[in-house]
C-alpha cells in the first residue's frame, strides 16, 4: 500500500490528528474573540484565520523542548503549540492581571511567556528578526543547539531590520529560521504595491542563505520545509528563509473593514481556501479521520473555548498601580 | 594606583568584566582586529577570540537589535556604537526594545545589554561627530543614562553597567579619551549607577554637570577660587535616571545654581535638572536657575572657529560662575 503524505514525513496518525486539533482550536479562539469583541467585551482582537497551517505545520517541525520563538501578532497557533494554554489566551484577550505576556499591558498578540521560550514581542514591525539573531547567537555562544524561529507578514519584510536581522544571522551562519506568513496584504496594502519580486524567498539568495516558498495552506508542506530549515539549522547550516503563502481570511483586526479594498469576490475565495476545511478533507480522504472522531474533536475544542473564555471573565484585572510595578529590576 | 586614561579605564572594565563572566562579549564595527576606531576594545580580540569580540556588519539597528536578542537569552552583550550619532538608526530597537521588555512583559524577560558610544565634540568631528546624543533617551523609564567624567568613576560604573540587570546606555566623551587621566585601583570594584558625585565641596554657587564639562569646570572653580569664590561641582555621572536628592541637596547648599552641559540647551538633560530645581527648591534659591549650554542650532560645525563658539570651554564657565556669583 502507498504510504501516506505525513507517513513519508514520519507523521504519525495522532500526531496529525493533534496538528487538526490544534488548527480548530486556533480557529474557534480566535472566533470566539471577534464575538467577544462585538459584544463589546474585549477591545482588540488581530486574527489567526487563515493562518493556522502555517503556524502549525511550522511549530510541529522545532523543538518545544529547547526552540525559541519569536512570533508575531497572528501566532496564536504557532504559541498554543509551545505551551501558551487557551486561558492564558483568552486573560490576554480580556487583559487580565495573569496574562502571562504582559500581565494586561499589551494588546493581545503581542506574545511572550519566558517559560516556554516564547521571546517577548512589541508593536513596530520587525524588531524580532534581529533578536533572533541575538537570541541564536546566545545559544551558539553557549554550544546549545536552540534554533530561534521568527515570523512576521509580507508587508513587514521591507522594514530594515528585516535586512539588518537576515544579514546579520547569514553573516555567522545563526541557526535562524525567518518565517514569512504572506496573506497578500499589509492591512489594505496588496503585495505588489510591497514587493517586487516574483517570491519573497527569492531574497534569500541575496544573503546567502537557504529559501524556499510554499503553499501556507498546507500544514504538512510547511512542516516539511521548516524541518529541513530546522535540520540545516543545527547542522550549522546557518538560517534560512522559509515563505509560505496563504489568505488572510478575516479583516486585518478587529478596527478595520475590509470591503473598502477587497471585493466580496475576494473574501469569499479566501475563505474557500480555508486551510482547516482541506486538512480534514485530507485526514477523512486518508482514513484518518471520520465524522464521529470530527465531532469529538470539536465538542473538545468548543469545551476548552468555553472555559477559558468562562475563566477569563472572571479573573480581575491588574491593581491600577500595577502600572508602577516593573520598570527596573526589583 | 595606576594612572590610567580614560579610554584605558574602558578597556581595562571590559577586560576583567569578560575575564570574570563568560557571557559577557563586544559586539560592534570594527571592535575586533582593529580594537575599535578609538582603540576602546584594544587587545580583545587576541585575548577573546572573534567569538566574544565579534566585528559585525555595518547595520546599528542589528548592533542593538542582535544585542538584546543576545541579552535576552541570558548573555551579557556589549555593544558599541562606532560614534554616539549613528546611533540613531538604532533608536528603535533602543526604546521600542530593550527599554520596554521588562515594562511589557510583566517582569518575566529583561534585557541586560551595554550599549557605549563616543559622543561629544571639540575634536574637529563636525556635525555628525560630535554630538551629545543623550536627550533623546532621557525620558525613556526602563533605560538608565550614564556618563562619567574620570576614569576612576568610567571603571566602576561600566563594571556596574554590564552587570546590571537592565539596559545601560554608556555615552563616553571622545575628548576625554586621551585627555582626561587618573588613578584607578587595580582590583575589582563596582560604582552605583543613578548617584551623583560631589567633585568639590564649596560654599558660594553650585555648578551641577557631567561628562568632560566636570573637568572644565572644575578648572574653571581653581581660578574663582583665587578671586574668593567658592564652587560645589556636582558630577551628575547618571543622566537618566537622576540623583534627585543630591541635586536637590546641591541646589539648596548655595542657593545659587549654574547648570552646564556640552548639548543644546532646549530640552537638554539640564531643562529636566532645572526643573527638579525650580518644584523642590524655591525657598533656597537666591538666583535663577542659570543654564550654559550649546546654541540652539542643529549640531557643531567644522571650522575651529565656530567650533569653539560652540563648545563649552573652561572661561565660558568661569564666565558664567561669576555673573552667577554677583546676582
Ligand atoms: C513599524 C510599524 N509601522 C506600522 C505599523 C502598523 N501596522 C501594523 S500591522 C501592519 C501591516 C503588516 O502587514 P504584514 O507584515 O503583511 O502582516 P499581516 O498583518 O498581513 O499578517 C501595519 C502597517 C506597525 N505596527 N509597525
Amino acid at each position: 500500500m502507498n504510504k501516506s503524505r505525513h507517513e513519508k514525513l514520519g507523521l504519525s496518525d495522532k500526531q496529525v490528528l493533534d496538528m487538526y486539533e490544534t488548527m480548530l482550536l486556533a480557529r474557534k479562539l480566535d472566533e470566539r474573540m471577534w464575538l467577544l469583541n462585538r459584544a463589546g467585551k474585549i477591545p482588540f482582537v488581530i486574527s489567526c484565520q487563515g493562518h493556522e497551517a502555517a503556524q502549525i505545520g511550522a511549530a510541529y517541525a522545532l523543538d518545544k523542548e529547547r526552540d525559541y520563538i519569536l512570533p508575531y501578532y497572528r501566532d496564536m497557533g504557532v504559541v498554543l503549540v509551545f505551551g501558551m494554554t487557551p486561558e492564558e489566551l483568552m486573560l490576554s484577550a480580556y487583559a487580565k492581571a495573569d496574562d502571562p505576556n504582559s500581565g494586561g499591558r499589551q494588546m493581545p498578540g503581542h506574545f511572550g511567556q519566558r517559560k516556554n521560550r516564547i521571546v517577548t514581542g512589541s508593536s513596530p514591525v520587525s524588531t524580532q528578526i534581529p533578536h533572533a539573531a541575538g537570541i541564536a547567537l546566545g545559544a551558539k555562544l553557549e554550544g546549545k543547539n536552540s534554533v530561534a524561529f521568527v515570523t512576521l507578514g509580507d508587508g513587514s519584510t521591507n522594514q530594515g531590520d528585516f535586512h539588518e536581522g537576515a544579514n546579520f544571522a547569514a553573516v555567522h551562519k545563526l541557526p535562524v529560521i525567518i518565517m514569512v506568513e504572506n496573506n497578500k496584504y499589509a492591512i489594505s496594502t496588496p503585495a505588489e504595491k510591497q514587493f517586487a519580486c516574483k517570491n519573497l524567498s527569492d531574497r534569500a539568495v541575496g544573503y546567502g542563505m537557504w529559501g524556499v516558498t510554499v503553499d501556507g495552506t498546507d500544514p504538512l508542506a510547511v512542516y516539511e520545509a521548516v524541518r529541513q530549515a530546522a535540520m540545516r539549522a543545527r547542522d550549522g547550516e546557518g538560517p534560512s528563509l522559509v515563505e509560505t503563502v496563504l489568505h488572510r481570511i478575516t479583516a486585518h483586526s478587529s478596527d478595520d473593514d475590509d470591503r473598502s479594498y477587497r471585493t466580496r469576490d475576494e473574501i469569499e475565495q479566501a475563505r474557500a481556501m480555508d486551510p482547516i476545511a482541506s486538512f480534514r478533507k485530507y485526514l477523512f480522504e486518508n482514513g484518518v479521520l471520520d465524522e464521529r472522531k470530527d465531532q469529538e474533536i470539536t465538542d473538545r475544542v468548543m469545551k476548552t473555548v468555553n472555559n477559558a473564555t468562562e475563566y477569563a471573565e472572571k479573573a480581575p484585572y491588574a491593581k491600577p498601580e500595577d502600572a508602577l510595578k516593573h520598570v527596573y529590576y526589583e | 594606583m595606576a594612572v590610567l586614561s580614560y579610554i584605558e579605564a574602558v578597556n581595562q572594565a571590559i577586560r576583567e568584566e569578560m575575564e570574570r563572566d563568560p557571557r559577557v562579549f563586544v559586539l560592534g564595527e570594527d571592535v575586533g582586529r582593529k580594537g575599535g576606531v578609538f582603540k576602546a576594545t584594544q587587545g580583545l580580540y587576541e585575548r577573546f577570540g572573534g567569538e566574544r569580540v565579534i566585528d559585525t556588519p555595518l547595520a546599528e539597528s542589528a548592533i542593538a537589535g542582535v544585542g538584546i536578542g543576545a541579552a535576552m537569552y541570558g548573555m551579557r552583550p556589549i555593544a558599541e556604537m562606532q560614534f554616539a550619532d549613528f546611533i540613531l538608526p538604532a533608536v528603535n530597537q533602543i526604546l521600542s526594545e530593550a527599554a520596554r521588555i521588562r515594562y511589557r512583559s510583566n517582569n518575566d524577560w529583561n534585557c541586560p545589554i551595554v550599549i557605549r558610544a563616543p559622543y561629544g565634540g571639540g575634536i574637529h568631528g563636525a556635525l555628525y561627530h560630535s554630538q551629545s546624543v543623550e536627550a533623546i533617551f532621557a525620558n525613556q523609564p526602563g533605560l538608565k543614562i550614564v556618563m562619567p567624567s574620570t576614569p576612576y568613576d568610567v571603571k566602576g560604573l561600566l563594571k556596574a553597567a554590564i552587570r546590571d540587570e537592565d539596559p545601560v546606555l554608556f555615552f563616553e566623551h571622545k575628548k576625554a579619551y586621551r585627555l582626561i587621566k587618573g588613578e584607578v585601583p587595580e582590583g575589582d570594584y563596582v560604582l552605583p549607577i543613578g548617584k551623583a558625585d560631589i567633585k568639590r565641596e564649596g560654599e558660594d554657587i553650585t555648578v551641577i554637570t557631567y561628562g568632560l564639562c566636570v573637568h572644565y569646570a572644575l578648572k574653571a572653580a581653581e581660578k574663582l577660587e583665587e578671586e574668593g569664590i567658592s564652587v560645589h561641582l556636582l558630577d551628575l555621572r547618571t543622566v537618566y535616571p537622576l540623583d534627585q536628592e543630591a541635586i536637590i541637596s546641591a541646589a539648596a547648599k548655595t542657593g545659587k545654581v549654574l547648570l552646564v552641559t556640552e548639548d543644546n540647551k532646549e530640552g537638554s538633560v539640564m531643562s529636566e535638572v532645572s526643573a527638579v530645581i525650580a518644584e523642590n527648591c524655591l525657598f533656597d534659591l537666591d538666583a535663577p536657575i542659570r543654564r550654559l549650554a550649546a546654541p540652539d542650532v542643529p549640531a557643531m560645525p567644522f571650522a575651529p572657529t565656530m567650533e569653539n563658539y560652540f563648545m563649552i570651554s573652561p572661561e565660558k564657565i568661569e564666565q558664567a560662575m561669576k555673573d552667577l556669583a554677583e546676582f
